[in-house]
């Protein structure tokens, strides 16, 4: 089976290009700020705003700070930001909708309504209230970190995996395999998770994949506003906002972190893409 | 089908009711609020600020203010701005023209363009056509919006220069010229920034949903039927594909057109549009809770509405779909 999905998911050139892409920034992530010859976050006043060169080749910011380390230095942190809301996401909209499909009636209403509840909030707006009120409780473990970033973001955005989850339940639990394991005495807890989850993974893990990315944006925009992680610690989103003072006369500033984004999110959506293709059952070649 | 309208709105009140409480108690929890700029202020004394609270009604205890605001919106004002002292209906309606000349028109455009390619696109799947919009499409859904917007300003306003006057080829800030008189021209010109931005990013989406509804419908059965009747092919894609492929687009649209709102949070932030996105961010900022309060129970029920007029609009294209 995983060597069936992989060779078609091989087949989908700009997926594979996307998982490569997405591959190498990780690992400059995790090898750049730690073997580089600058530390991302020390000033050198007397090389403010230089421009791309041999030895700053991403150039540096206002503080003289080297972008090529600080972009990688800060993708830690975006990137964390993008699978921990993932996961967040995943494991709320997962449990809710599976509950949801699975017991159906009564429950299965409330659980939906409050679905509703959520997606019928203005998504931004609520997200800057949020950041708002716990920007504003001045506690260094609540505020500016990356922590209530993800949190915020990951209570948010689950409905539509709930969604998804419950289609999927609803016309799974119908199938022959669940009445055998039904039969056969199996408690509806492992039913759930055994017989019924794997069959709808594939769809999950698609979503997972976008939900990344998305997250990856959302923190951008948020951090943009003013609203998410605080300087000094570096993230893709924060780069930018302090780029938008500077970027007529120093546009690399700007320029990098977001191309930084850009890449990150197109792999991963291609990946998706790639992921969708391949795990279909139902796939014409 | 009356009836099942009747019985969705009679729904939707109590789901605006917890909304609206939900978001109430969490404005109200921020510290700060409107009054944050004279607590500060030495020159105030503490019985000043005691008499300005009264004044407010920022001294009862939250569950009466929130039925105060209940009160304030069945009157019709939603509010006092607690900043500037006007109805918060007021201050958000003079707001409303201006976003909705921004987002509709950067909407309507993007769907005139982005259905023929979406069309096209599956007509000729895999073709080199196929692909760069495909790409397109993609990219256009994996930037962050605000970054784009200061990249067109990098290039059209910054950078390149109008070959007449020797200014910014283009506005990239406002609604219009300050001080200068009416010209339809000069509105157009501020216009066409942050409107392209607007319609480059729903763009990719509007593609990718016509392009997937379209190559849904043309597998069918009664494609190849209306083929070999040997209907033109104009006539089978006109009368036969389209009506159905649009139907994904038409879903997307529904959840996107309350969103115009919120969407233009940011456009509306870079290009200083003042709308209604900017208003929000602004009373967010000074602790507006009237002017929150009413912007976000717009869009709310905004949202809710759209869902509705979505799910009727799926019914008349889909005569399968019956509701009673």
């Amino acid at each position: 089976m995983r060597a069936k999905v992989w060779r078609r998911f091989r087949k989908h050139k700009l997926a594979l290009a996307g998982l490569g892409v997405v591959t190498l920034f990780v690992a400059l992530c995790v090898f750049v700020p730690w073997l580089a010859s600058y530390d991302a976050g020390k000033t050198h006043l007397d090389l403010m705003r230089e421009p791309p060169s041999p030895a700053h080749i991403f150039g540096t910011d206002e503080l003289g700070r080297d972008l090529f380390v600080r972009l990688w230095d800060g993708g830690r942190v975006s990137i964390l930001i993008g699978v921990a809301t993932m996961l967040m996401a995943i494991s709320i909209g997962t449990t809710i909708g599976s509950i949801a499909g699975f017991y159906g009636g009564r429950i299965d209403n409330f659980l939906m309504r409050f679905t509703d509840y959520m997606l019928a909030i203005p998504q931004l707006f609520l997200l800057l209230i949020l950041a708002q009120l716990l920007r504003s409780t001045n506690n260094p473990t609540l505020s500016g970190g990356p922590m209530p970033i993800i949190i915020i973001i990951g209570i948010l955005v689950w409905p539509p995996i709930a969604r998804l989850v419950r289609g999927q339940f609803l016309s799974l639990k119908a199938k022959e395999f669940v009445e055998a394991a039904r039969m056969s005495g199996t408690r509806n807890f492992r039913i759930i998770f055994r017989h019924i989850l794997p069959n709808a993974a594939s769809p999950i893990i698609v979503a997972a994949t976008l939900r990344v990315g998305a997250a990856i944006i959302t923190e951008s925009t948020l951090s943009f506003l003013g609203f998410g992680v605080q300087p000094p610690t570096a993230t893709w989103g924060n780069m930018l906002k302090n780029a938008q003072a500077q970027m007529t006369y120093a546009p690399w500033t700007a320029i990098f972190p977001g191309l930084a984004i850009l890449f990150t999110v197109l792999s991963l959506n291609y990946i998706g893409d790639g992921l969708r293709d391949a795990l279909d059952p139902h796939h014409v070649e | 089908m009356t009836n099942y309208i009747i019985r969705r709105i009679i729904q939707a009140i109590p789901l605006l009711l917890v909304i609206s409480l939900t978001v109430f108690v969490l404005m109200n929890l921020i510290p700060g609020g409107p009054l944050a700029a004279y607590e500060n202020n030495p020159n105030i004394s503490a019985e000043d600020l005691m008499r300005l609270k009264k004044e407010l009604g920022l001294d009862a205890p939250i569950h009466e203010r929130y039925v105060n605001w209940l009160f304030a919106v069945i009157r019709g004002d939603w509010g006092i701005s607690e900043v500037t002292r006007r109805p918060a209906l007021i201050e958000i309606s003079e707001k409303i023209p201006n976003t909705l000349y921004l987002s509709f028109t950067a909407f309507i455009l993007a769907l005139l363009i982005s259905i023929p390619i979406g069309v096209f696109s599956a007509i000729r799947q895999y073709s080199w056509f196929d692909h760069l919009m495909t790409t397109i499409a993609f990219i256009g859904q994996a930037m962050p919006i605000f970054w784009f917007g200061l990249i067109v300003i990098i290039i059209f306003n910054v950078t390149l220069k109008s070959p007449d006057t020797g200014g910014p080829l283009l506005p990239g800030g406002g609604m219009f010229t300050i001080g200068a008189p009416f010209s339809f021209e000069d509105r157009l010109r501020h216009l066409i920034l942050p409107a392209s931005v607007l319609v480059f990013f729903s763009l990719g989406h509007h593609i990718r949903y016509m392009r997937a509804g379209m190559l849904d419908v043309l597998h069918q059965d009664y494609i190849r039927t209306a083929y070999a009747k040997g209907l033109h092919e104009r006539a089978v894609l006109v009368k036969h594909a389209f009506k159905n492929a649009v139907q994904p687009l038409v879903t997307i649209i529904g959840l996107e057109i309350p969103g115009l709102f919120a969407g233009a949070v940011i456009t509306e932030t870079i290009f200083s549009w003042p709308g209604m996105g900017r208003l929000f961010f602004n009373s967010i900022e000074r602790g507006d809770y009237a002017v929150m309060m009413g912007v976000l129970m717009m869009s709310a029920t905004l949202i809710v509405l759209f869902g509705l007029i979505t799910d009727i609009v799926y019914a008349f294209l889909d005569p399968r779909i019956r509701f009673d």
